[in-house]
């Protein structure tokens, strides 16, 4: 094996970790958003929200920057013609991605537009949260490309039903990690209401998953002879079960909660991981054009500043992150 | 109206709507900073006042920052397909790296400097506001390092037409890099230093805040002085550097339709590029031979060495760089004559001078977009220069009316945040600084 397929291999799995530590993060505060109109009753309730996410959506937010930097850095073959050939897409969730950045800072201080900001606010969370499962599903069951590795299909081929279930795969494990957080830093009345909430989520879920199971043996008959991908899938359900039976003795730790939700969703990552490995882009039309870790990669010396980059200042990243959100930890006076 | 004149404007326009807000908060950043060093040493509740309101405005400009910045890196790929094809290997890895050393470092803590003052040490409070500073400022080397390789493009090998990294450093500290990067923090600290001069100067006018005012004016006047002056010397180098570098630039930024020995400088006109002639144009003899070369006699490449095609637009580039150069004489003069007053402490009672201030705070955000204008409109048609051409950097797949669309829908965006951005801003302003100094 020589070093520079060594790098892509190891690239691919950084993406992974951006991909799914933004999940965790992000998800939290979009899954929040997206619940909003059901969470929060009263203009109380909605400060008592946004207070949760104040001091954490920015730092979240970065994740995807990252990512989108990382996969640009380490497979720019795979970044262009992603964001290139969906580009309407992208460009909804940029709108989505102002309007909820704004919204979230807006909100406290536009006292006149309230309404105006927790409209966009909602709207700016669904959007990402339904087409980042979209895009995955779509680059996972393949898309036609030509030679050049450019999309040659048009909006609609973005909407077939494989990326639709995984786009709501996406958006329930969000709205779980939304309605999980909510639970675990709330208080009284809103925090019941969460775990209700977070309890249809944990069904809507489930279903979702197993939907998504379904349509991937049908569409990718392969991944049902991946040992990786059926590991995970386990994985993810034993996770599951362990996590009921613990409920059904009534020990409800709040953040064992978020801990699973968070776990599954790393999960769900693997999956995708598994079954997708080592293609970044799936060609529909002919496998030889696929967009693979191989072909779309930058050069071996790029690849390895980037991993030194990366491996400096990675854990530097996810140690200060952990130190802030400990020093938050307490549930009341996150603001006055 | 095709695909790459309309991404050219939407990239435009992006880059120029975001580079309104990083240099706020950039220079903003200085100030937090420093007054909770102020603080610290000296314990005195008007410096934390003063730190306090300047974190609320912080956190509104640097949310207008993060939300017009992700459209720049999600462009790369969405409109410049072939850009990031062709040249990724080099410039992906430096926007990477802003994203892992420094985006996250500002983001995570101002998090904590928002919200957190109640929840740390003093001291660990003035480690959080030194942490944005330098991430702020460690986002603006990245950034600019990636900017400074498509105008001096070094450390590469070209295979076929794309371009592959072979010295790292060399691809960092690229001929141009350093001095552009004092450059635009020299520019992003007039930015912040005149804002709050400005705001400080109308607190005083109005008799409110008086004691926070005075001390803020002086803290933002003594920046504002020593980076105008610092500027003059620091964008001389720059041109100086262009010059060499960018010839053809420099040949437009001054209007030189032919290489000239002992070559004038423009001071002022009307270049129309069609004619290859400046009209009203105003140039004192020698100076620009002598300001690049310091030799008068010194031969200054003009446009004609340059084939039509490969040559930049003439007149945006020149009046936009005779804009910025206006402008930051008159921020050294107001530099000059502040200092006077400074020194002889009726700078806070001066009415006319601290009107000229509040009516001065745009001109730096002008000044900044002027700068970019000149750098961008002055490199094209090179997108690398001498490696990509802008035109052929563009995503061939994206038809134009969906650029069109995006373009449209961003412009309404934009004017939006703006609008709001300064009906906010002078919302908080008017409220000023405040006894209870934590969160919102």
């Amino acid at each position: 094996m020589d070093s520079l397929y060594i790098l892509q291999v190891i690239w691919y799995f950084i993406i992974g970790l951006f991909l799914a530590g933004y999940s965790i993060l992000d998800g939290f505060d979009l899954g929040i958003g997206a619940l909003f109109p059901m969470l929060a009753k009263s203009e109380d309730d909605k400060k008592k929200l946004f207070d949760i996410i104040w001091p954490f959506w920015d730092g979240n937010e970065v994740w995807l920057v990252t990512g989108g930097a990382a996969l640009f850095a380490a497979f720019p073959y795979a970044y262009s013609t992603i964001f290139s050939g969906f580009y309407l897409a992208f460009m909804l969730v940029l709108f989505a991605l102002i309007f909820r950045a704004v919204s979230i800072e807006f909100w406290y201080y536009d006292v006149k537009r309230r309404k105006f900001w927790v409209i966009a606010f909602i709207a700016g969370s669904i959007v990402p949260s339904l087409l980042y499962g979209v895009a995955l599903g779509n680059v996972i069951i393949g898309i036609p490309l030509n030679n050049v590795m450019d999309f040659t299909g048009n909006f609609f081929t973005l909407l077939r039903p494989y990326p639709i279930v995984i786009g709501f795969l996406g958006l329930s494990a969000i709205l779980l990690q939304g309605s999980s957080y909510a639970v675990l830093k709330l208080d009284g009345n809103l925090k019941e209401r969460a775990r209700s909430l977070k309890k249809n989520i944990s069904v809507f879920f489930v279903i979702i998953f197993v939907l998504s199971i379904i349509i991937t043996a049908i569409y990718i008959p392969s991944a049902l002879s991946n040992r990786l991908y059926l590991v995970s899938i386990i994985a993810i359900i034993i996770l599951w079960l362990l996590y009921w039976a613990y409920l059904s003795f009534k020990l409800n730790r709040d953040i064992i909660a978020f801990i699973i939700s968070s776990f599954s969703f790393i999960g769900l990552w693997a999956v995708a991981g598994a079954i997708h490995f080592p293609l970044i882009v799936k060609s529909i039309n002919d496998s030889a054009l696929s967009i693979t870790l191989s072909n779309a990669s930058s050069s071996e010396l790029t690849l390895k500043v980037m991993l030194g980059i990366a491996l400096t200042g990675m854990p530097l990243v996810i140690f200060y992150t952990a130190c802030v959100y400990r020093i938050f930890r307490t549930k009341a006076d996150t603001t006055k | 109206m095709n695909a790459v004149l309309l991404s050219r404007i939407q990239f435009g326009l992006a880059a120029g709507v975001h580079f309104i807000f990083p240099p706020l908060t950039i220079g903003i950043s200085l100030f937090v900073f420093l007054f909770e060093a102020l603080y610290v040493k000296f314990n005195d509740e008007t410096y934390k006042m003063i730190s306090s309101f300047l974190v609320k405005i912080l956190g509104v400009i640097f949310t207008l920052g993060v939300a017009t910045g992700i459209v720049l890196e999600f462009s790369f790929g969405t409109n410049w397909a072939q850009y990031s094809r062709l040249v990724g290997d080099i410039f992906g890895a430096p926007l990477a790296a802003e994203g892992i050393l420094a985006f996250f470092l500002e983001s995570v803590f101002l998090g904590l400097l928002i919200f957190g003052r109640n929840k740390v040490s003093k001291k660990m409070y003035l480690l959080v506001s030194f942490l944005v500073f330098f991430g702020s400022h460690l986002s603006a080397l990245w950034i600019i390092i990636a900017n400074s390789w498509m105008q001096t493009p070094a450390g590469y090998a070209m295979a076929g037409n794309r371009a592959i990294l072979t010295d790292f450093y060399a691809a960092v500290f690229n001929p141009s890099m350093l001095i552009r990067y004092f450059h635009t923090i020299l520019a992003c600290w007039i930015t912040g230093s005149l804002f709050l001069a400005g705001i400080s100067a109308w607190y005083l006018i109005k008799k409110r805040h008086n004691e926070i005012a005075r001390a803020l004016l002086k803290a933002a006047m003594i920046m504002f002085i020593f980076t105008a002056f610092a500027q003059f010397i620091s964008g001389h180098a720059s041109s100086v550097r262009v010059a060499k570098t960018q010839p053809e630039k420099m040949a437009a930024f001054e209007a030189l339709w032919q290489t000239t020995p002992g070559a004038p400088l423009a001071v002022f006109g009307i270049p129309v590029e069609s004619r290859e002639k400046t009209y009203l144009n105003i140039s004192i003899p020698k100076l620009l031979s002598l300001l690049i070369y310091f030799d008068s006699d010194a031969t200054v490449t003009g446009l004609n060495e340059f084939a039509p095609s490969e040559r930049p637009p003439v007149f945006a580039p020149f009046m936009s760089y005779h804009m910025m150069i206006s402008l930051g004489s008159l921020f050294a003069l107001a530099a000059l004559i502040g200092a006077f007053l400074l020194i002889k402490k009726t700078i806070y009672t001066t009415k006319w001078f601290l009107t000229a201030l509040i009516i001065m705070i745009p001109l730096p955000i002008l000044a900044n977009e002027f700068g970019w204008i000149s750098a961008e409109i002055g490199r094209q048609p090179w997108a690398v220069y001498k490696v990509l051409k802008t035109a052929d950097a563009v995503s061939i797949i994206v038809p134009a009316w969906q650029v069109l669309f995006s373009l449209i829908m961003f412009g309404i965006i934009f004017l939006l945040l703006l609008t709001i951005f300064i009906y906010l801003m002078t919302g908080l302003i008017k409220k000023g600084p405040a006894k209870n100094a934590d969160g919102y």
